[in-house]
């Protein structure tokens, strides 16, 4: 009875220390997910303008939000397999009575290079704008399109 | 102001909505950036909502709370697949109260490279009126 109640003892312990280590570290986890958000979504660049980048066998599509910025007032340009999106956001002067409640808007300049992982078509890039967003598209050249090979049965 | 100009942007994730109501619809709601001002003879609202054709926003205003909603079609086409995504597209709202009465009748708004410029023109007092009294 007592050298079981003894042998018990450390046992019940051991297993509920262990236990504690295991809940503490899966605590860790969700907090360190929590940080970082959830584990698809890709580190930020912390650069203006964010970007989506997705891609469809014949072309990648990258698109930013660059609310209030007019095309000409853009400067986009492709060398090499790296894309720039540069320019200013102006945010025009109102009227100077004007009293301001709010100003969460902001203007300046901006430069960002997206590296495109394979080969493009670079004389048929294109660019196009609409309600704010800008879409540029990167045809891939020929050779780095996904090709079907047919299996030959003999 | 040229110190303003020289500024560089900086890149900031979107706001997402907390509202307390639960939505309808899936897919996150996000606040867009205003900015507010008023002269004496409107309030003006200028709102950043990228991603929203005119047919798609909603101005509502009744008794002194102006929403904005505004719901975003997904420009991708179902076939393209993500490469790297760093901004979420998702619909848009924000409620403010005003303290001003406004003219409903008057009310402009314009959508222009996804800014919303919404004139609410404040309700001019009312002129001062001569009556005559009728000698009778």
């Amino acid at each position: 009875m007592i050298i079981r109640r003894i042998g018990d003892w450390p046992t019940w312990d051991l297993r509920s220390s262990f236990e504690e280590l295991e809940r503490m570290r899966r605590d860790m986890d969700k907090l360190s997910e929590g940080l970082m958000g959830p584990l698809s979504r890709e580190p930020m660049a912390g650069v203006f303008p964010l970007v989506n980048v997705t891609e469809d066998t014949d072309s990648y599509y990258v698109r930013a939000e660059l609310p209030g910025i007019k095309a000409d007032e853009l400067d986009i340009s492709f060398t090499g397999n790296s894309l720039t999106i540069s320019g200013e956001r102006t945010i025009p002067a109102e009227n100077e009575k004007a009293r301001y409640h709010r100003k969460e808007r902001e203007s300046g300049k901006f430069s960002r290079v997206i590296s495109v992982p394979s080969l493009v078509n670079a004389s048929k890039v294109e660019a196009h704008c609409a309600h704010g967003i800008l879409t540029v598209i990167l045809p891939k050249a020929e050779e780095s399109k996904p090709r079907q090979i047919s299996v030959k049965t003999s | 102001m040229a110190e303003m100009e020289r500024k560089a942007l900086k890149a900031r994730e979107k706001a997402e909505v907390t509202s307390p109501a639960e939505q309808t619809r899936t897919g996150p709601t996000f606040t867009p950036a205003v900015d507010i001002f008023e002269t004496d003879q409107e309030i003006m609202v200028l709102a950043d909502i990228p991603g929203v054709a005119a047919k798609d926003l909603m101005i509502d205003l009744r008794e002194n709370v102006l929403t904005l909603s505004a719901t975003v079609a997904s420009p991708e086409k179902p076939k393209e697949v993500d490469v790297l995504r760093e901004y979420r597209t998702g619909n848009y709202y924000r409620k403010f109260s005003l303290s001003e009465v406004i003219d409903q009748a008057k009310i402009e708004a314009e959508l222009k490279d996804g800014v919303l410029r919404l004139s609410l023109p404040k309700v001019m007092a009312a002129a001062p009126r001569k009556i005559a009294v009728k000698a009778g």
